[in-house]
């Protein structure tokens, strides 16, 4: 059985996001079963567990994307098939697969991210876009196509949605890979901000997380030595 | 979910009621098919104008019949899966596919022996000839997608959603082979179509539609009982089904 | 922003980015060019035999085309994650993927309609038939696009699903190469083609609006 190590709660309304008795099996195999998870708003949450534990699977669960086998998952208390349209409006997401365009340049990619994202204001070239390059260091590789960057830069390109969107829930899967340290530390900051404006994050992350300011609380995903069970 | 039907969500339940009525399935099979058969192609009166050669609509028509009906089944099958995400309805489109497939060249084949006397061909685009070619088409293309994923629970949603497609297709497809065989082979005497057949002839058929009709649902029985021991091979009512099917057998 | 933007933002992403690789949208119509030049060199260049099958080459060829440009709908978007993105807007699925397919309409079905006059003319069709051709496609191909979606949304998982999307959406383009191939033949003789358009137009619109449902929930299913 997969325990959530819990620390101290301060906040005891509806839980923002939370799992009811979530199980993934996939091919006839329990990843995890019977999982309890809340998660409050302005918590960061980071989900540990060895390779093939379930982390992305969970975090596809929580977003959505993903039926699980058994339990429900709800935010603000409601079903997400029965509330999924107010959820994606406050969910950002962002899976190990990056979602940039390698045919596009890196002003082109945000711009879309931004009006895919639901800001109708979002225009090409716009000021905002180029603070945000700016802020990540993309700034002289905004006209390059995306595809010619390095797994680094496209990583970062893929990141300007933290600072684009306007969700109140992130959802991130490894988005510390391919950065290089001061990647991370802008990251980290960028956190912070957002918890501090009240934000929540769900994360995976292989790597401890540096700031010591961050109020982290862990759920650590056990392996299961257990065989399928039918429903 | 419905109330009624969740007990037979749970696959042990449903091997439980398939296997219990099974046997009176096959029995009821073996009747109507040996009645209808030896009715149908030794007694009924011959053709005034084919002979004895029509006697093979007696197998004909219950196939080309029961091939598209077993398409829909599959079909409904696939809807209950997708909207209820029943898995033992997951599990009935394999256990239905092949057997709709066999109906569907059985269909095929004695077509084409109706075929040889009436037109001297094995093979003419006669509009339900056509058709049912088009059906096995279908059902090569439900079972491969069904059987091209690892996931199993993969395959069975992608096949459903497929079989649901075809059937929406299926009139269109029906329809559309029709017209387009009027068109073009205007003169061809079409034989599948009688618009009336004697009564004589006509009750060994009906009985023969039964017997079709139940061996369709008796091979899909069988199957559909290998699917469900097939997916629960590791729940102990699998095993002890196994087991107990083993001493059976080597006590004969 | 209201759905009808978004609509319009997808479709215009897609557009740019085919923008930067032409020469996906432009093999499946040189292919289908050269389908065509193979038939006169396989049975002989006599113009009576060309004028009676060029209705049916063209469209087989149409069909062929179709296929071999559905990888791109949906495949690159399921590699670098944008698919997922698309699953998680506030708008229904169903309702953002006819944007990808009309994209891919704009980019696979309509060059055929403008490729159709330099078809018929290599196929010797009498002028009659031009239009008829040409109409046919353009009321034809909307089906072909949506139709394609769903096999290729279905076959997203899988590492070579190409032959098995063949196998899949042959059997369903019978009916459009049906009712197609005979207004183009009727125009060729002069007979009244409005029936044959009208079936293809009902075919078209029944089919962009169903199959979006099947793209969605085989797209939905591909997220596993």
């Amino acid at each position: 059985m997969t325990k959530p190590v819990t620390t101290q709660r301060v906040n005891t309304d509806t839980p923002l996001l939370h799992a009811d008795g979530v199980s993934s099996i996939r091919g006839g195999r329990v990843l995890f079963a019977q999982l309890q998870f809340a998660l409050y708003s302005g918590e960061l949450w980071q989900i540990s567990g060895a390779n093939g534990a379930g982390k992305s699977t969970l975090l596809r669960m929580l977003a959505g994307l993903l039926q699980p086998s058994s339990g429900g998952v709800f935010f603000n208390g409601h079903k997400l098939a029965a509330y999924r349209n107010e959820f994606h409006q406050q969910l950002l997401y962002i899976g190990h697969k990056a979602a940039v365009k390698p045919e596009l340049s890196a002003l082109e990619n945000v711009f879309w991210q931004r009006r895919l994202g639901g800001d109708k204001s979002a225009q090409l070239n716009d000021e905002r876009d180029w603070d945000v390059l700016e802020q990540l260091g993309l700034l002289g590789l905004e006209e390059e196509l995306t595809g010619r960057l390095s797994a680094g830069q496209q990583r970062r390109v893929a990141l300007t949605r933290l600072w684009s969107s306007t969700a109140e829930l992130w959802i991130l899967d490894e988005p510390f890979t391919a950065l290089d340290v001061d990647g991370i530390a802008l990251l980290q900051q960028r956190f912070k901000q957002h918890l501090d404006n009240g934000g929540s994050i769900i994360m995976t992350s292989h790597q401890p997380l540096g700031l010591a300011d961050l109020p982290l609380q862990q759920l650590t995903l056990a392996p299961l030595q257990q065989e399928a069970m039918s429903e | 979910m419905w109330r009624w039907l969740h007990p037979y969500a749970k696959p042990e339940a449903t091997y439980r009621l398939v296997d219990k009525l099974l046997p009176w399935f096959a029995a009821f099979t073996v009747v109507s098919l040996a009645v209808g058969m030896i009715w149908g192609l030794a007694y009924a009166p011959a053709d005034y104008q084919q002979g004895d050669s029509y006697r093979i609509i007696y197998i004909h028509v219950p196939s080309a019949i029961f091939s598209m009906a077993a398409y829909f089944a599959m079909a409904v099958m696939g809807a209950i899966a997708l909207i209820w995400q029943i898995k033992t309805a997951e599990w009935a489109i394999p256990a239905i596919a092949p057997v709709g497939a066999a109906m569907t060249v059985v269909a095929l084949l004695t077509g084409a022996i109706w075929g040889k006397p009436m037109w001297g061909t094995w093979w003419v685009w006669d509009a339900r000839l056509t058709s049912e070619l088009i059906l096995l088409f279908l059902y090569v293309g439900v079972m491969a997608l069904y059987y091209a994923f690892d996931d199993v629970r993969t395959g069975a949603k992608a096949a459903s959603i497929l079989a649901i497609v075809g059937v929406v297709n299926l009139p269109i497809i029906h329809y559309s082979v029709e017209w387009w065989n009027t068109l073009h082979q205007g003169a061809t005497i079409t034989k599948f179509e009688r618009p009336s057949i004697a009564t004589s002839m006509l009750w060994p058929l009906l009985v023969s539609l039964l017997g079709f009709k139940l061996l369709t649902i008796s091979l899909v029985m069988m199957r559909f009982k290998n699917e469900l021991l097939r997916h629960e091979l590791h729940r102990p009512w699998a095993q002890k089904e196994l087991s107990a099917d083993k001493e059976l057998s080597d006590g004969v | 922003m209201n759905s009808w933007q978004l609509w319009r933002s997808v479709l215009a992403k897609d557009l740019r980015i085919a923008a930067r690789r032409r020469s996906d949208a432009l093999n499946p119509l040189m292919f289908l060019l050269m389908v065509v030049t193979l038939f006169p060199l396989g049975i002989g260049p006599g113009p009576d035999i060309l004028e009676r099958i060029a209705p049916g080459i063209i469209w087989v060829a149409a069909l062929l085309a179709t296929l071999l440009g559905l990888d791109r709908l949906f495949k690159d978007d399921y590699n670098d994650g944008s698919l997922e993105q698309l699953c998680l807007l506030p708008e229904p699925l169903a309702y953002t993927l006819t944007a990808k397919v009309a994209a891919h309409w704009l980019l696979s079905g309509l060059p055929l309609v403008l490729l159709s006059p330099l078809l018929a003319l290599l196929l010797n069709l009498p002028v009659d038939a031009w239009w008829a051709l040409a109409l046919s496609l353009l009321l034809g191909t909307p089906a072909l696009s949506a139709l394609g979606a769903i096999g290729a949304a279905l076959t997203l998982q899988l590492q070579r699903g190409g032959s098995l999307v063949s196998l899949i959406l042959l059997p369903l383009f019978i009916p459009l190469l049906i009712f197609a191939t005979s207004a183009v033949e009727n125009a060729g003789m002069g007979l009244d083609v409005h029936a044959q358009l009208a079936i293809l137009a009902a075919i078209s619109v029944l089919t962009v609006t169903l199959a979006p449902l099947a793209i969605a929930a085989a797209v939905r299913m591909s997220m596993n």
